[in-house]
C-alpha cells in the first residue's frame, strides 16, 4: 500500500477537497483499504471524516427516519426505531458482510462500495482489461465469467453490478440520501444517486467509471427514509452460502396492505445492475393484487422481460423474481 | 509488553521525482498515535498506511492477532476497538488514536486463561489454531452482544471468522457453552 498523507477532520467543509483520486475520504475503511492494497485507489491524501461529530445519529422526526452517514451497519441493523419503520433497511444491513465489518462499515461509505467483479478486484497492473481499472482497455466480463454481472443497464464497456444491501433496502423504501459540498446541501432519491453504465453514456459521461452523480467534492451526510405507518417491509438476499457472502440477486419489498390486499408495493433488486433497480412498472400491477406467490409472482416475472442478460447470468431473471416475490410475501406475513 | 515507540523519518530521497503525484513527499509522512492496548498507554510515530494489524504485530510485537487473508475475508485478525470487534486488517493504526484495543493477549494468557479459552479446550473447538485468536476474540464479543442464544445465532455472528480445518460444530458449541457459563 502506497503511503499517504492522513488529517483528521472536525468538521464535513474539511472534506470538500475530496476528488476521488488524490484526496480521499476514510469513515470506516472497510472499503478504502482494499481498494489501496490493490491499486484501485492510491490517493495523496486521506481525510478522515469518521470523527465529525453529530454524523452517526439515528432518529426520527416527524414522517421522517433520519441516518447519519457515519452510523454503522450494525448500529442501524440492531436499532429499534429502524426495526420498527424500516425493517428492510435492518435486515439489509444485518445480511451485509461480517459482525466485525458491521461494526466499522458505515452507511455513508457503503453505497459508495465498488463492484466485486473479479476482473476488476484484482491487483494492479491488471493482467487482463478493464475498463474501469484502465480507461479503454476493454471489458473481460463482457465475453467472459459474467455469471455475477448486470442483466440490466449495462453497455459493452461495463457489465458490473453495485453490490450493497442497504442501498437496495434504502431505495425501496423511497428514502432521500442527504449530501454536502461547497454548493451547499442537497437532497436526491437514492434509487437515482446510483447511474447505470448506460444512464452514464447517456448522459455523456464514461460508461464505465461514472458510478454516481456525486460530484468532486461532495460528501454523503445522512439519509431520510419517510415513515409510513400502515407498511411493513422485508429483506430477501439469495447468495452461495448462508452467511458473510455477497448477493447473486436480492430483493427489498416494502407493501401496504388493505382488506387483505395490496394497496401500495414497492420493490427493489440488488445485483442485477450498478444501480437499485427498481421494478415500477410491476409495483402499479401488483395493487388490488393478494400478497401471495401465485398471484404477485407472473407480474413480477413479467416486470422483467426488458432485462438483458449475458452469456452466464441468464439465471438472475427467475431468480430475481423468485427474490421479490418472496421479499413481498414476507412483508405481508 | 507494551513499548513506546518513536521513529525517525527516512532522509532518504524517492527515487521518483518531478511527477506530480511522486512518492518523495508522502513517503516520509509521519502521524503520532496514541492509544491502549490491553490497558496500557503506547505512543508512536507512524506512516498512515501502516494498518492496526501490522502496528500491533510489527510494532508492538503482539504476534497473537494473526494475518490471515489481509483483506476482511477470514477475521483471524480480529480484535476488539473500543470493546466491539473488527477486522484489523481493515483498520488504519492512526485511525485508533484515543482508542482501546484489546487483542488476544489482554483477552487472557496461558496462566489465565479466559472462560472461552477453556472452553475451546473442552470442545476441541480447534485442529491447526491459525484462526483460534479471531475466534476467541470474536466469541468474547459475540458473548457479550448477547447473540450467543443458539446454534443458529451463533452460527450468523460468529459467521465473520473462518476455520479452514472447519471446526465449526466444535467452535458453535464452545462459544454456547461459555456463555451459558458466564451467566452462571
Amino acid at each position: 500500500m502506497r503511503n499517504f498523507d492522513y488529517h483528521v477532520a472536525d468538521r464535513v467543509d474539511e472534506a470538500f477537497s475530496i476528488d476521488g483520486t488524490q484526496t480521499m475520504a476514510i469513515a470506516g475503511g472497510t472499503e478504502l483499504l482494499n481498494w489501496f492494497r490493490l491499486g484501485i485507489a492510491a490517493p495523496d491524501k486521506v481525510i478522515d471524516i469518521g470523527r465529525i461529530a453529530g454524523l452517526n445519529t439515528i432518529e426520527r422526526s416527524g414522517d421522517w427516519l433520519s441516518i447519519g452517514a457515519l452510523a454503522t451497519l450494525n448500529e442501524i441493523g440492531e436499532h429499534a426505531i429502524v426495526h420498527e419503520h424500516a425493517a428492510v433497511l435492518a435486515e439489509a444491513c444485518l445480511a451485509a458482510a461480517s459482525p466485525q465489518i458491521r461494526n466499522r462499515a458505515t452507511i455513508g461509505g457503503n453505497v459508495l462500495q465498488k463492484t466485486r467483479c473479479a476482473y476488476f478486484r484484482a491487483e494492479g497492473p491488471l493482467p487482463w482489461a478493464c475498463n474501469k481499472r484502465v480507461p479503454g482497455s476493454g471489458c473481460s466480463a463482457r465475453e467472459g465469467l459474467n455469471e455475477r454481472h448486470a442483466i440490466f443497464g449495462w453497455t459493452d464497456a461495463c457489465v458490473a453490478v453495485q453490490p450493497s444491501d442497504p442501498l437496495v433496502a434504502l431505495a425501496a423504501l423511497d428514502a432521500e440520501v442527504e449530501i454536502d459540498g461547497r454548493a451547499g446541501r442537497r437532497r436526491l432519491a437514492v434509487a437515482e444517486l446510483h447511474l447505470t453504465q448506460q444512464e452514464a453514456a447517456a448522459a455523456g459521461l464514461d460508461a464505465a467509471l461514472a458510478e454516481t452523480k456525486l460530484r468532486p467534492g461532495e460528501v454523503i451526510v445522512g439519509y431520510h427514509v419517510p415513515v409510513r405507518k400502515s407498511e411493513r417491509s422485508a429483506y430477501v438476499k439469495v447468495r452461495e452460502r448462508a452467511s458473510y457472502e455477497y448477493a447473486l440477486v436480492s430483493a427489498a419489498a416494502v407493501v401496504a396492505l388493505q382488506d387483505g390486499l395490496i394497496a401500495r408495493a414497492a420493490v427493489a433488486l440488488g445485483s442485477v445492475a450498478q444501480k437499485p433497480w427498481r421494478l415500477r412498472t410491476a409495483e402499479a400491477q401488483l395493487v388490488g393484487q393478494p400478497p401471495t406467490r401465485d398471484a404477485v409472482r407472473p407480474i413480477l416475472l413479467a416486470g422483467l422481460a426488458d432485462a438483458r442478460p449475458l452469456a452466464h447470468n441468464g439465471y438472475k431473471v427467475a431468480m430475481a423474481a423468485g427474490a421479490a416475490t418472496r421479499a413481498i410475501v414476507e412483508a405481508a406475513a | 509488553m507494551a513499548t513506546t515507540v518513536n521513529e525517525k523519518a527516512p532522509t532518504a530521497s524517492s527515487p521518483i521525482t518531478g511527477k506530480s503525484n511522486d512518492l518523495s513527499k508522502a513517503a516520509v509522512t509521519r502521524r503520532s498515535v496514541r492509544m491502549k492496548v490491553n490497558g496500557e498507554s503506547v505512543a508512536s510515530e507512524v506512516e498512515p498506511r501502516v494498518t492496526l494489524l501490522d502496528y500491533l504485530r510489527d510494532r508492538l510485537q503482539l504476534t497473537g492477532t494473526k494475518k490471515g487473508c489481509n483483506e476482511g475475508a477470514c477475521g483471524t485478525c480480529t480484535v476488539l476497538i473500543d470493546g466491539k470487534r473488527m477486522n484489523s486488517c481493515l483498520t488504519l493504526a492512526v485511525q485508533c488514536d484515543g482508542r482501546e484495543v484489546t487483542t488476544i493477549e489482554g483477552i487472557g494468557s496461558a496462566e489465565q486463561l479466559h472462560a472461552v479459552q477453556q472452553s475451546f479446550i473442552d470442545h476441541d473447538a480447534f485442529q491447526c489454531g491459525y484462526c483460534t485468536p479471531g475466534q476467541i476474540v470474536s466469541a468474547v464479543a459475540c458473548i457479550a452482544e448477547g447473540h450467543a442464544t443458539d446454534t443458529a445465532s451463533v452460527s450468523e455472528w460468529m459467521s465473520g471468522n473462518i476455520c479452514r480445518c472447519a471446526a465449526y460444530p466444535q467452535i458453535t458449541a464452545a462459544v454456547l457453552d461459555a456463555a451459558a457459563k458466564s451467566k452462571g
